[in-house]
């Protein structure tokens, strides 16, 4: 046992210093919709106080993901009439004129090694209102070199919230797997776990058979997935800090479909144990199995109400698959799609209002929609055909999913990220030839 | 970067192989290995039977003739059976083939297949490994139903994991909608 735990983490260390090699899995990313009356901001490129160049361009760091919330829209560098770097030295008028609202000017310095010989960083900044001249908030941070970019994540996350009220996700991560075109009919499967804007990735797990339906646990650290090693599904819980394996449903038949309840100890699952895909929950701890479905037709794809008291799931008991709702106190069952010709993969936004899924339509084509909860009105959010694996951000602003980019010559799997007002969509992909994406899950707030 | 990421999954592959046979697993599925002090070959085994198109040479009898089950002319060289749009109903002109398999398999004690079901790109990947797994369960009660001991057939759901064409059209859709016949023993 403790062996194990020790070769846990000599692999895992063995992961993270192959996957430290920047050219792996590295994403592009196109924003393919943007919102108009984003609003607009100015971050200006970061003072440098050191040696040589820059570690991280930490202003373009920040207008990307400010970018990609879709609420803002960040001014080019080329438009900028001034380059301060310090409070001091801004010029209000300057970006009156442009009509820039916000304002964000900040410097990194090198402060020298501590004492293990490492280099230390501060990253200074200002975030101001221009048409008030008023700082609305200046920080001082610090950090190693590694570091950096998730510090940028944090002042992204800072500014997001200041001016929208709303909560920042710059600083969660993704997992998402990709499938390597190089064989035939198979390929090689990686689960990757990446920061929000997919750098930083690093393979999770590999295998030449199939890996997928990865869930986060709600500390945000373990994952649990699905793997075809043993020609057959079975469901593994793998702790992401530490590497740590465990094999969690390994019933007859089939078993995936893994999604945990928001307590963490539980995981509900589609099990064919009787032949049949059904709906169970699993307690991790007890290992006592509770079957929550019993139809002849499909049951899978079960998720939690963020009050743990209900399932949404996929059921095909009313003919064609359509999400219902079952509550653990009552044991009722309702149906909650109604409109197009299938509705699949449900899951709630963090705070439970909304409901996203997989809307067939009736020319059969599979979108990105969300359902008002209280109200039943449903929204088609994307004009892609073929997307898959709907998962909320845990702000709840944005949704990725996957789906397939058509081109002339190359038709791939591809990540997606959408607002949940449908007025911005981006997307995420491996290079043309290197293979695809697919099964991206956002990760809980707080690791 | 195709190249580049390949390598690197490579490189990846023995710890992972290695990391297969550890952990701690709350289900007792399989006796703990002693992880071995070397990494295996670089390359993992491919945990994937001989496909039905390339059969695994067969030991030569004293007969010179071909084994039923690879004379291409005969209804047992012909392993894939073909599914309509969301169903898993299994076609009447796929009848002739499952008897054959049935007529086999049931004369052949010590055969064995596994069943692989499989689907169209379209749905979610879930709903799809469900889909499959009804597709290859149809196949195996046509056979059970032909008088086939239900030891002989193992069944597993590709899902859309396998497509037979990867194109994303209605002609390579209706190829991908498909259960497999492969045979383990013969």
């Amino acid at each position: 046992m403790r062996n194990n735990a020790v070769m846990w983490r000599v692999i895992f260390v063995a992961l993270y210093m192959l996957a430290a090699t920047p050219a792996v899995a590295t994403l592009n990313i196109e924003i393919t919709r943007s919102a108009e009356g984003a609003a607009r901001i100015a971050v200006v490129p970061f003072g440098w106080y050191g040696q040589g160049a820059a570690p991280v361009d930490v202003a373009a760091v920040i207008a990307a993901d400010l970018h990609r919330s879709g609420l803002f829209s960040p001014v080019v560098v080329k438009d900028m009439l001034e380059k301060p770097d310090d409070a001091a030295a801004v010029d209000f008028k300057n970006w009156r004129v442009i009509e820039v609202p916000n304002l964000v000017v900040g410097r990194l310095y090198n402060v020298g090694p501590d004492k293990t010989g490492e280099d230390i960083y501060t990253l200074r900044f200002h975030l101001f209102d221009v048409y008030q001249a008023k700082v609305l908030q200046e920080m001082t941070l610090q950090g190693r070199k590694k570091e950096l970019r998730y510090r940028a994540h944090q002042i992204s996350d800072l500014i997001y919230q200041i001016l929208t009220g709303q909560r920042g996700a710059f600083t969660t991560r993704i997992a998402y797997i990709t499938k390597g075109l190089n064989v035939k009919g198979g390929g090689r499967y990686t689960l990757f776990v990446a920061d929000a804007d997919t750098e930083n990735a690093l393979p999770v797990f590999v295998s030449p058979e199939p890996i997928f339906s990865p869930a986060w646990a709600p500390d945000g650290k373990r994952i649990a997935y699905v793997t075809m090693e043993k020609r057959r599904q079975q469901v593994y819980v793998q702790d992401t800090t530490t590497g740590q394996r465990d094999l969690v449903a390994n019933f007859m038949n089939y078993n995936g479909a893994p999604a945990w309840s928001p307590d963490g100890k539980k995981l509900a699952l589609a099990l064919s144990q009787d032949g049949n895909h059904e709906v169970y929950v699993l307690d991790i701890e007890t290992r006592v199995l509770k079957r929550i479905t019993n139809h002849w037709g499909i049951d899978t794809e079960p998720a939690w109400t963020p009050d743990g008291r209900n399932l949404v799931y996929t059921s095909e008991q009313g003919g064609s698959p359509q999400i219902y709702q079952y509550t653990f106190s009552s044991g009722e069952i309702k149906r909650l799609t109604f409109e197009g010709k299938q509705n699949l993969r449900a899951s709630y936004s963090p705070d439970g209002r909304l409901l996203t899924f997989i809307h067939r339509t009736e020319d059969r084509q599979d979108h990105v929609a969300v359902m008002d909860v209280a109200t039943g009105l449903v929204r088609v959010l994307t004009d892609t055909g073929l997307d898959e694996s709907p998962s909320f951000a845990p702000n709840g602003s944005m949704i990725i999913f996957a789906t397939t980019k058509i081109d002339e010559r190359h038709q791939r799997g591809v990540l997606s990220a959408v607002s949940v007002d449908g007025r911005v969509q981006q997307m995420f992909s491996l290079p043309p030839g290197a293979g695809d994406v697919r099964e991206p899950t956002w990760a809980p707030f707080g690791h | 970067m195709k190249r580049v990421l390949s390598l690197a999954v490579l490189a990846i592959a023995p710890v992972l192989f290695l990391s297969a046979c550890g952990g701690s697993n709350a289900v007792k599925e399989e006796a703990a290995a002693p992880a071995p002090k070397t990494p295996p070959p670089v390359e993992t085994p491919k945990a994937q039977a001989p496909r039905a198109e390339e059969p695994a040479p067969v030991a030569k009898s004293a007969t010179p003739s071909v084994h039923q089950l690879d004379d291409p002319s005969g209804l047992l060289a012909k392993r894939k059976i073909y599914f309509e749009y969301d169903s898993s109903e299994v076609q009447s002109e796929f009848r002739n083939v499952i008897a054959a398999h049935a007529t086999y398999l049931s004369a052949n004690a010590s055969a064995a297949v596994i069943l692989e079901g499989h689907c169209d790109e379209r749905g979610t990947r879930e709903y799809n490994m469900a889909l499959g797994e009804r597709r290859a369960r149809a196949v195996m009660q046509a056979l059970t139903l032909q008088g086939v001991n239900a030891k002989q057939i193992t069944v597993v759901s590709y899902g859309e994991e396998r497509p037979e064409d990867p194109g994303h059209s209605d002609s390579a859709w209706a190829k991908n909608r498909r259960a497999f016949i492969s045979y383990t023993s013969r």
